[in-house]
């Protein structure tokens, strides 16, 4: 199958404070930590973990925002995390674009929406100059601005959220990318706004053929739009496999954790989360043993001593659990 | 967790309980020179002690401007127009500064949508609790702050944390230390607005569990104003669905989950995907609400409205010339729609 982005073993790790600058001993937050997939053209691949689970930052190292500390990013079988030519970078900055959270903080309220989406068509040069407009008209009503003049005229502060979220998609699709990476882009959305928004995701999926990465904490959204699914927990992946299958039979008992959580009048009877005291997060100088384990209703004493490796206990469904996919060795 | 290990009493169901809070033809307007936008329009709503009310609706429905007005802490332009907040059946309005001071926090207490900026980053966790217990109760610094970690800790919070400023916290737990604040003084009624939206699906959980041990401990009412209404569902005895200033639907949570009655309403509940179940592409609620400054004829709902179409004939034009009413349409269920005729 073809492949947009092919992911290898990316990390990234932050000091975390707790000693001066460049002093030995300092504490490293392992915020993203040996972290694998790849991303397909027509798929949507959904990442789905909590706050501070590191899959921003996942996000952030493939749009080029953030260096790794080590690992790769394979586009068209070069790593672009190595790229240093100009013209390289543009090259993957406009193949691989990102959509944030806050679209009242992404596009820059003194300037008109066709000036948003005019800035990438000629920095990058996509279009003559002479066609840019109506490049722009036909960007908006992709996104389904309607009709595009009277869209374009406008300033941000008179959009509503869902609108300026459009607006910042037609900005990156201006650039005719491969690759769309969105980071929660509906989470700051009224619920009613949000299908909406999901649903262009899904349209643009199928028109464009494009690959997305769907970053978000929402699994019921996750699921509406998304084929594969990759779980962050404390900076690494504790699940992965197609959308339906994990949900149907999750592995990793923080998947499950995730799945209880999210509030579905349709589920009847749920479980009730246990509370937990978080002593210290997992991802800061981890020691060895899973990350998971203080909040695991299934740990045993290996547990504790052994970090677990991600390992496929079903076809084409991998987790990191001693318990519910042991390795061969456990 | 100390609240949850406690034997629950059972407490009976809230409509037969004595009524806390009842809003009536409530009006609250906006009003800027050439403008008047009426942000709550003639609602009336009733809350029983130690029920837990919802009150769902888009940004700007006016959701949050019903809670604020509640608590009488609206501020200029926005001012009550007309109508009565009767707590415990004295009108609100009629009160002094001084009385709504003391009615505040102590009556009802209110727990705002971000905590992050609802603490003072300058000043410590205790602090804000000595300050607030201060203001209202003759208590000493050193009392107050012993109250401040036995609060902390009916939240889940570690007592010594009393010690610490809000950016040493995560948004979970500054979250947390708000609702522990919006209880200090035993209010009887509660307004959570957005508590948890925030927040991701697992701490909004926790907090929510934790935050329901607590009602049934120490009972009081809630008014919980979210755009969730999946969370509603779940969380909610009685819910009230507002649309453009006016409230357009209450029914009890599982009536209104199973047989929501206006458009509206079951725009908003299929506009949530389902976690489990077959799974269909879904539309939402096309269009935007609408400017309130200047409303829709009729029926405001009528220009989003799937039922509302020009080859509907009397219908129609009803929906475009002619306010609907709330109507019972089965006991406790309430709708404001044309298309619902009452119960005989």
């Amino acid at each position: 199958m073809n492949t947009a982005l092919d992911v290898q073993h990316l990390t990234k790790h932050f000091s975390a404070g707790g000693a001066r600058l460049f002093a030995r001993g300092a504490k490293k937050l392992h915020a993203v930590d040996d972290v694998s997939f790849t991303l397909r053209p027509g798929t949507i691949t959904a990442l789905v973990g909590e706050s501070g689970s590191g899959k921003s930052t996942v996000a952030r190292m493939l749009a080029r925002l953030y260096d790794p500390t080590s690992g790769a990013v394979l586009y068209e079988g070069a790593d672009a995390t190595k790229a240093t030519r100009r013209k390289e970078i543009l090259r993957y900055r406009s193949q691989v674009q990102m959509i944030f959270q806050d679209p009242f903080g992404s596009l820059n309220p003194v300037k008109t929406i066709a000036h948003h989406i005019e800035r990438p068509l000629k920095i990058h040069g996509i279009v003559p100059p002479g066609a840019v407009t109506d490049r722009v008209h036909e960007l908006l009503s992709t996104v389904g601005l309607v009709p595009p003049d009277k869209y374009a005229a406008k300033y941000p502060h008179e959009l509503s959220g869902g609108q300026r979220q459009r607006v910042a998609i037609a900005r990156a699709l201006a650039v005719e990318p491969s690759v769309i990476l969105a980071d929660e882009p509906t989470s700051m959305l009224d619920v009613s706004i949000r299908i909406g928004i999901l649903n262009l995701m899904l349209a643009l999926k199928e028109e464009r053929d494009l690959a997305f990465l769907y970053v978000t904490h929402d699994l019921a959204s996750a699921r509406y739009v998304a084929d594969e699914m990759l779980v962050m927990y404390a900076g690494q992946i504790v699940e992965q496999g197609p959308m339906e299958q994990v949900l149907q039979n999750p592995l990793h008992p923080y998947t499950r954790l995730l799945l209880s959580a999210v509030p579905d009048p349709r589920a009847g009877a749920r479980l009730e989360v246990a509370p937990v005291r978080r002593s210290q997060y997992g991802a800061v100088d981890p020691v060895a043993g899973c990350r998971f384990v203080e909040r695991c209703p299934l740990a045993i004493s290996i547990c504790s001593e052994r970090t677990p490796e991600l390992v496929e206990a079903r076809r084409t469904q991998s987790a990191r659990c001693h318990v519910t996919a042991p390795g061969p060795d456990v | 967790m100390t609240v949850l290990d406690r034997e629950v009493v059972s407490v009976p169901p809230a409509v037969e309980r004595e009524l806390l809070l009842e809003l009536r033809q409530l009006v609250v307007d906006y009003e800027v020179p050439g403008k008047r936008v009426r942000a709550v329009d003639h609602i009336d709503l009733q809350i029983h002690a130690g029920e837990i009310f919802g009150l769902a609706g888009e940004s700007g429905c006016g959701k949050s401007t019903t809670g604020n007005a509640i608590l009488q802490i609206l501020r200029e332009p926005a001012r009550v127009s007309s109508g009565e907040i009767r707590f415990r059946g004295e009108n609100l309005l009629d009160k002094s500064r001084e009385e709504l001071r003391h009615y505040r926090w102590r009556n009802v207490s209110m727990v705002f949508q971000s905590a992050m900026n609802a603490l003072n980053p300058v000043l410590r966790i205790g602090d804000q609790f000595v300050d607030m217990m201060r203001a209202h109760e003759r208590i000493s610094k050193k009392r107050s702050l012993v109250r401040a970690g036995s609060l902390l800790e009916m939240v889940g919070i570690d007592p010594s944390r009393v010690r610490s400023y809000p950016h040493e916290l995560s948004g979970g737990m500054r979250q947390r230390v708000i609702i522990a604040m919006a209880l200090a003084l035993s209010p009887e009624l509660v307004i959570l607005d957005e508590p948890t939206t925030a927040l991701d699906v697992v701490v909004q959980r926790e907090i929510l569990q934790q935050f329901e041990a607590l009602k049934r401990e120490l009972d009081f009412a809630v008014l919980f104003i979210t755009h969730d209404l999946s969370l509603l569902v779940e969380f909610a005895d009685r819910i009230g669905i507002m649309y453009a200033g006016e409230i357009v639907e209450t029914a009890a949570a599982r009536d209104l989950f199973a047989e929501a009655k206006h458009p509206y309403t079951q725009g908003l509940l299929s506009s949530f995907p389902p976690l489990t179940g077959p799974l269909v592409r879904m539309t939402g609620i096309p269009g935007m609400p609408p400017d309130l400054g200047d409303p829709p004829s009729g029926c405001r709902f009528h220009p989003r409205c799937p039922h509302c179409i020009p080859s509907g004939g009397a219908l129609y034009s009803r929906q475009l010339a002619e306010k609907p009413v709330l109507k019972q349409v089965t006991t406790g269920h309430f709708v404001a729609c044309h298309l619902v005729e009452p119960a005989q």
